[in-house]
């Protein structure tokens, strides 16, 4: 297969936002691919913008680093205007600004999520067009579709903090089970009044799913499989 | 005014809870279809237009057939320079006891009328509504009339979504409801066993 180097960085992605009893939890897979090259396996999808507002970008890479480098700019002179930490609603209508004018020209879909002291955790999705729709959770990137049908059953109002990461990481981890474009580690990032913490769950410490075998170190430290049996013609 | 809240992209119902109807200034409201990030962007016109109208203080107030106006100028323009907004308007109110109700296309074409509707409500909900609808009708009336026709589209547009809610202009101002859902019937006994009679046919 003729592997095409100069294909465009497209971080084929699941992107996820949750907002729980206090703050948002964010998550995203880190796979970035250059055509069927995965160029980079351990990309972080999620990136800071203010102290407390992230974002998840998916679509083209430089689409959504450009975006995301404009926004902490503007966010970071706007603060300083304002003299405190900008909204989380400030800093995702900033994005679709951005997303809105330079629509013929972008192809990033993003998810915005923070915590503010005015109306605490909020998620704000910003798809293709650069419509803004503020939503409780909100799923993005290649790997989303096939997580419809498991948000609208596992879904619930009112999650603890440990019930929302653990939402998020199985989420992730069910979209990288089918999507070719999604891969590598869950990475989460939950905000809240306290603050910021980033968590990292390597591929191997995932929840294995239909189909999917324990990983071995190898076949010879399988007591009971013998080898394989000559064929018969 | 009667709209649903579903927001597609392409063959997914993606986001459905999407307020569709917007109330515009004290006597209008405005209904949309088609591209939502359009229909936020001509929000945000309107938002400036009532609000530079509002700041002359002279105690007149922008009314449904100017809004009317304004906005067919913007779609139209934005048609001519290849750049069109996306949607389908449909602008609705009541002032000084006048009852106003239009549309415009996003090439700008507009008419007034007793009843439009956009996309397949054209085709679904016009027909019903020419043969139903008459002059003087009560709020009860116009209310069941609606949701036989958002039924009807609940069944046969592939792009519905079962929320909708029902809005009420009057000289009073605009209320749009929380939203709903509709019942629908399945109870046919042709639907039990369509192919009785017909083996293989659907």
């Amino acid at each position: 297969m003729e592997i095409d180097a100069d294909a465009p960085h497209s971080m084929g992605t699941t992107i996820i936002g949750v907002t729980y009893n206090g703050g948002v939890v964010l998550g995203a897979d880190s796979r970035t691919s250059t055509g069927v090259y995965v160029a980079n396996r351990a990309s972080d999808k999620i990136t800071q913008l203010t102290d407390n507002v992230y974002v998840c970008r998916s679509g083209s890479a430089a689409d959504s680093q450009i975006v995301s480098d404009y926004v902490r700019y503007f966010l970071h002179q706007h603060t300083i205007q304002l003299g405190q930490p900008a909204t989380v609603k400030v800093a995702a209508n900033l994005v679709r600004l951005l997303a809105y004018n330079n629509k013929n020209m972008l192809q990033t879909g993003l998810i915005v999520g923070g915590w503010d002291k005015y109306e605490g955790g909020k998620i704000y999705g910003i798809p293709l067009g650069g419509t803004i729709i503020e939503q409780p959770f909100a799923i993005g990137g290649s790997g989303s579709s096939y997580l419809y049908g498991f948000f609208d059953q596992a879904w619930k109002e009112g999650m603890t903090k440990d019930e929302a990461e653990q939402l998020v990481v199985k989420a992730v981890s069910l979209a990288i089970a089918r999507d070719g474009a999604s891969g590598g580690v869950v990475r989460t990032v939950i905000i809240n009044s306290e603050g910021v913490t980033r968590n990292f769950y390597p591929g191997d410490k995932l929840p294995l799913w239909y189909e999917e075998l324990e990983p071995q170190f190898s076949l010879l430290d399988i007591p009971s499989s013998p080898g394989p049996e000559p064929m018969n013609i | 005014m009667a709209s649903d809240m579903g927001a597609s992209y392409g063959s997914t119902l993606r986001y459905k809870s999407v307020e569709r109807m917007k109330p515009i200034g004290k006597h209008s409201l405005l209904g949309a279809s088609g591209e939502i990030s359009d229909l936020q962007e001509i929000l945000r016109y309107l938002d400036e237009l009532i609000l530079y109208d509002n700041m002359w203080d002279d105690g007149n107030s922008l009314g449904p057939k100017e809004v009317h106006s304004y906005l067919t100028r913007v779609m139209y323009n934005r048609r001519n320079k290849f750049n069109p907004l996306w949607n389908s308007l449909v602008l609705g109110g009541v002032k000084n006891g006048e009852k106003y109700l239009g549309t415009v296309s996003m090439i700008g074409v507009h008419f007034e009328d007793n009843h439009v509707a956009t996309g397949f409500g054209n085709h679904l909900a016009r027909p019903i509504l020419r043969d139903e609808w008459k002059e003087d009708l009560s709020y009860e009336d116009g209310v069941k009339l609606l949701e036989k026709c958002m039924r009807v589209l609940l069944y046969r547009d592939r792009s519905a979504v079962n929320k909708i809610q029902i809005a009420k202009i009057t000289e009073e101002g605009v209320s749009i409801s929380k939203p709903y859902s509709l019942r629908t019937f399945w109870e046919f006994t042709a639907f039990r066993n369509p192919t009785v009679g017909a083996e293989g046919s659907w």
